[in-house]
This record gives structure tokens, sequence and C-alpha cells, in this order.
């Protein structure tokens, strides 16, 4: 068996990357419950693969035969509507885990140098997850399915010049139609998922090359000899860290510590996983939309169209401006601001634990404005919700000016030089 | 911020409930009432399927689902197709019908999960005669409806209550509600015996996998619980010397 393993290794490098990447990798120990996000998220991404490819057997991507065949799915296929349900709970689940993730990026300064890269490669990750969410509930061609992206894809007719050839070029109709629906089925099962694994794969090399960040932003690697012998960690860490750098005892080794941490969340987030994937699958029309039980109609144009639940802020920052391209370029902006936050954030000091009273009341605020946007975007429209949507909108942003402005010169408390017991 | 909460969980019934101001009334169905639900059956398959379908759901699916023999349900139940494994369709052509109720019928299969099942109770039990609409009828819940009161036979003719009452010294005709003219096969209590049963039956049929969701839930449930303890103890063990 020894032999076996070291015939494989001299031809392809299994155990040196799984001790490099998982086994020997150094963690902080500090790492509390905000940092299972990520992992979560991984399991999530696995389930959406699996369940998506046994979707794909029975889905048939037509006009005609989507919204039939979705049903034949959720009836006649044996355990099909468990697939399925897997599948449309998965893609609430994924918002929410990483929401979480990248609130703890923020209050933990997990963008911050030498995270910048890091961070970039995780805001693509969530606008490729955007485009992934949205082309998908376009398949089960129901009402919200058809209007959504009518909405959504209209949008890009306020580009000036080019905006309605745009708009043609992405329908491969003059409408939404079959034509749309075949393409962007396409889209969702090869294209972007490859982007997605793509872009988590660099997520995850970059964020081994620079290291985790933790709750009290403390590195963890020290400049080589700088610590002395009894500060370093006694766990076997893989001499790719251990030969650039000095690993003082702040650490655990991923597996089986870190792992095992994980499943303790992963059990949780099964619990409640589960709990909605076989009790209220439709979350009370917000993960499955009850329009969306109506197969699409281009002649009857619902009540109220909503995006689904973890479009809603945006959406409701779309609609806080009374001009048309306006409102799209505010919609954007607020996603582009995210790719900027490194550089908005001009402190040296990473968590929100040494950072000033400011910072954390606007960190408080800016995710509390963040939830009333995805309320007033994913609610009826109401008189009093076009004001406060655009105060909401005007808070939102200016979180990344406030940011800009006072952290500069913030009062901050001394980062200790190890993590504090 | 409790109110937040509220509002966020109370907002998707509210929706629902849009476009009309009729207070919804709970049909308080339940989806282990087999009999009740072969009862729903039955009326569905004798009122609604002349112009509605169910052409997602088969006959045989149905029959097994709610326990009703296939011989039963091919004798009594089955009157648009031909095989038991045939889907549940309607007879009328669509064109036709879109001609007649100037749109065609919706399909019935997953209406419950549409509209919701206090909307299709109170719906179908607030039909009153407005002489001024093509069918002589109209609806409090849907307003202008397209669709004649099919149930008229068993609920009788519905009409708008009103009673006078004195409002600042001036006699007005105030609505109270509806009330049958009692020429229908059934009492107000088992008309409303009626609706639940059909409710019943249109839930089971908007999600026929639902009990059986629900069941496999329950120990997928308590196997994650067991799941967890385990998992917390062999954390607890690995970290119990790592310092904190």
């Amino acid at each position: 068996m020894a032999g076996f393993l070291a015939w494989i290794e001299a031809r392809i490098p299994m155990m040196r990357t799984a001790n490099m990447h998982a086994i020997q990798y150094p963690a902080p120990r500090n790492m509390n419950f905000w940092y299972v996000f990520g992992f979560l998220a991984t399991i999530v991404l696995v389930n959406q693969i699996v369940t998506g490819i046994w979707l794909t057997m029975n889905f048939e991507p037509s006009a005609e035969r989507a919204f039939a065949s979705v049903e034949y799915i959720m009836r006649e296929v044996d355990y099909g509507w468990l697939i399925r349900y897997m599948h449309s709970t998965g893609a609430t689940a994924f918002f929410v885990v990483v929401y979480m993730h990248m609130f703890r990026g923020m209050i933990y300064g997990s963008y911050q140098k030498p995270r910048e890269l890091l961070w970039i490669f995780g805001m693509l990750i969530y606008l490729a997850l955007m485009a992934e969410a949205f082309m998908g509930y376009v398949l089960p061609w129901g009402q919200m399915s058809y209007w959504g992206a009518q909405v959504i894809v209209s949008l890009f007719s306020a580009i000036p010049v080019i905006g309605p050839g745009l708009v043609e070029w992405i329908q491969g109709d003059y409408v939404i139609s079959g034509a749309t629906l075949n393409r962007f089925f396409a889209l969702h099962v090869i294209a972007l998922p490859l982007v997605i694994v793509i872009l988590v794969f660099l997520h995850i090399i970059a964020l081994h090359e620079v290291g985790s960040n933790n709750p009290d932003g403390v590195n963890v690697k020290h400049p080589k000899g700088s610590l002395p012998d009894e500060e370093k960690t006694s766990y076997k860490i893989h001499e790719y860290y251990t030969s650039k750098y000095d690993i003082a005892d702040d650490v655990v080794p991923f597996f089986p510590h870190m792992v095992l941490k994980d499943m303790v969340a992963f059990a949780v987030f099964l619990f409640a996983f589960c709990y909605v994937m076989f009790f209220a699958p439709e979350l009370g029309g917000k993960a499955l939309e009850h329009p969306n039980f109506e197969i699409a109609n281009p002649l009857k144009t619902p009540e109220h169209i909503f995006p689904v639940w973890y479009f809603t802020p945006y959406y409701a920052i779309l609609k806080a401006v009374p001009d048309k391209l306006g409102g799209v370029i505010a919609m954007f902006s607020a996603i582009a601001v995210l790719f900027a936050l490194p550089w908005f954030d001009r402190s040296n000091v990473r968590s929100w634990r040494y950072r000033s009273g400011l910072h954390t009341g606007n960190l408080i605020v800016f995710a509390i404005v963040f939830i009333f946007l995805g309320y007033l975007g994913g609610t009826p429209q109401e008189d009093w919700k076009i004001f406060a949507s655009r105060i909401a909108t005007i808070m939102y942003f200016g979180f990344f000016v406030l940011l800009f402005l006072y952290s500069k010169h913030e009062k901050t408390k001394p980062v200790p030089k190890r993590i504090p017991s | 911020m409790k109110n937040w909460i509220a509002l966020i969980l109370f907002v998707p019934s509210l929706a629902m409930a849009a476009g009309s101001t009729v207070p919804l009334e709970d049909p308080k169905i339940d989806l282990t009432d087999k009999e009740s639900l072969q009862r729903g059956a039955q009326t569905f398959m004798n009122y609604c399927l002349g112009c509605h379908q169910m052409q997602y759901q088969r006959y045989q699916r149905t029959f097994t689902d709610l326990d009703i023999p296939e011989e039963l349900g091919m004798q009594y139940l089955q009157f648009t197709g031909e095989k038991v494994s045939d889907y549940i369709t309607t007879p009328m052509p669509a064109e036709d019908s879109a001609t007649w109720f100037g749109a065609p019928p919706p399909d019935l299969t997953l209406v419950a999960r549409v509209r919701g099942p206090e909307w299709l109770y109170t719906y179908l039990k607030t039909f009153y005669v407005d002489e001024s609409k093509t069918f002589g009828v109209n609806n409090l819940v849907f307003p202008n409806v397209g669709m004649p009161h099919v149930l008229e036979p068993l609920q009788g003719t519905p009409r708008l209550a009103y009673e006078q009452r004195l409002v600042d010294g001036e006699m007005v005709d105030r609505y109270v509600g509806l009330k049958s003219d009692g020429n229908g096969r059934l009492s107000d209590e088992e008309y409303d015996v009626v609706l639940r049963d059909l409710v019943n039956f249109l839930e089971y049929s908007g999600e026929p996998t639902r009990l059986q969701s629900e069941s496999i839930g329950r120990a997928a449930l308590i196997f994650i619980v067991i799941f967890f303890v385990f998992a917390l103890l062999l954390k607890k063990e690995y970290w119990r010397n790592i310092k904190k």
C-alpha cells in the first residue's frame, strides 16, 4: 500500500496538496462561528452541482415543456421533488451563507492588505452567483421566471446607444422567449458553474497564500526568525508556510481541528436547511414565489413583480431612483463599491474589536440598511416606501463614504501582537 | 424591532390577499383526512373538470394517494381519460373556452400553490348574484371574474345581504354578508364542508408529496440532532487542550 501511494505521489502530488491545503494548513485557533460560512458555501456549491446534474436528466429547456417537465420531476421522477427542493432551497441557502461570509469579512477587516485580491475573487464569485441564480430562476418558466427576466433584461435597454441592441442580443429574440430560456439553460448548467468553480479554486488558492484572517485581525505568520522557539506552534505545519514564516503558537491544523468545528456548524446548518426543505420549501413565497406556480404568460402581467429575496436590496435601490438609467447605474454601483471596499477602508487595523465605536456603528447600520432595502424591494410598493428606499439607498452608499472619511485618522485600540487568551 | 419581524413575516400573506378587501377565511384543511380528499376529488371531477384541467397529475397517482381502488375510481371518478394512467385533462377545447369565457379556464393542478387554500375557500364562498355580469354572478374575492357559479345547485343562489342601519340620522344599507336563497341541495354548513374538501383536494394536487416530505423530514431532523451531538463531543475532545 505504501509503495502504491509513493508510486502515485511520484507522479501527481496528492498527499503534498492535501497536506499543504488541509491537513497541515495553519488556521488561527480563535476563529469563531463567523468562520464557518466559507465551508458551508462549499458544501452548498457541491449540493447545487450534484442536484443540478440530476435535474437536467429530466428537465426540458423549451418554452413548451419547461414548466411541465418541472412538474414531471415533482410528481413522477422518484424523489424528484426532493432533488428539486434540495436545489431550490440550496439557492436560498447559498445566498444566506454568502451574505454571512461577506459580512464576516467586513467586520474583521478580512479584505484589508494583503487580502485585497482574495476579496475581489470573492466578489467575482458573488457576481457569478447572482447571474447563475437569476438564470436558474428563469428555467421553471413560471410567471415570476418570465416577468422577473423581463424586468432584469430590460434594465440593459437603459444603456445609451447600444441598449436596445444589447437586450435583443441577450434575449436572442425580440421578446423573452423559448430562445432566451434555452440559452439561459446553457449558461446556467455549463458556463456559469464552470466559472464559479474556477473562481472558488482561485479564491482558496489566494486564501492559502495570504493565510486566514481571524476575529482579532492578528497576524499568525511572523517574519522568519522573529519568534523564539517556545512561541512557535508545536503542530506539524506544512513546510510551504514554515519555510517562509515563523508560525505562532496561535494556530491549529485545519484538519482535524477546523474540520471538526465546521462539522458542528454543518449539523446546525443542515438542521435549518432540512427544516425549510422538508416543511416549508416555498419559505412563505420568498424562496419559491407563489405566482411562479403558474405557467409563464406573456399576456398577463402579475400584480406585483419581485425578484427572489436575495436580489431585493438591489431592486429597492433600482426603484429608488426616479430615472431608469440613473436607477440602473445606482444598482450596479451598489455592487461595484463592494469591489472597492479594500480601498475605501484606509485603516491599518482590521477587526472591529480594535476599531472605533463609529466603525462598529457604521457596520451595524449598514447591515440593517441592507436588510431594510431587501424588505422594501421584496414587498408591494407603497408611497412611504419610495421615500424610505431613497433614504436607505443614500445610507447604503453613505457607509462607504463615511468609512473612507474616518478610517484614515480613526482612533483605534492597540492590536496585540499575539492572539489574546 | 419586533414590529419589523412581524411585518416581514406577515407580508407574504398580505401580498396574497392583494386585489380584494374581503378577509380570507381559513378552511382548516387536513391532508391526512383521506375521506375529505376523496370527497374533494369527487367534487372536482363532477363540477370543475368540465372546464378546468389538472393536466400535470395522473388519475392513477390520485387514486393511489387517496386510497381509492382503481376499479372504483375508473367507474365513478374518471370521465375524461381512457386509461387510468392518463393525465386529468378536460375535454373542452382551449380555443372554444377562450371564446366563451374571455380566457381559457386556468389549470388547477397548482392553483393552491398560487393562491393559497384560504383564498380558494373564500373565493368559492363569495359568489353573489350580479345581473350586470355575463354569467349573472360576481365575486367578492375576485371581482369581475369570468367564471359562472358552478356550485349554485349545491349552495343555492347567493345574494349580498344588507341591513338597514341608522347612521347620523339617516337610514343606510350596510353590507352584512352573503345569504343563499336556500334553493340549493345543501345547507350552509354542508356547503362549507364541500368547499373544505375541495380545497383540501386542490392543496393535495398542488404538492402530492407534502406528507411524504414531512415524514422523511422528521426522520432527517432526528438524525441530524444525533449527528450534532456526536460532532460536538468529538470537536470538544480535540479542542480540549487548546487555549481559549
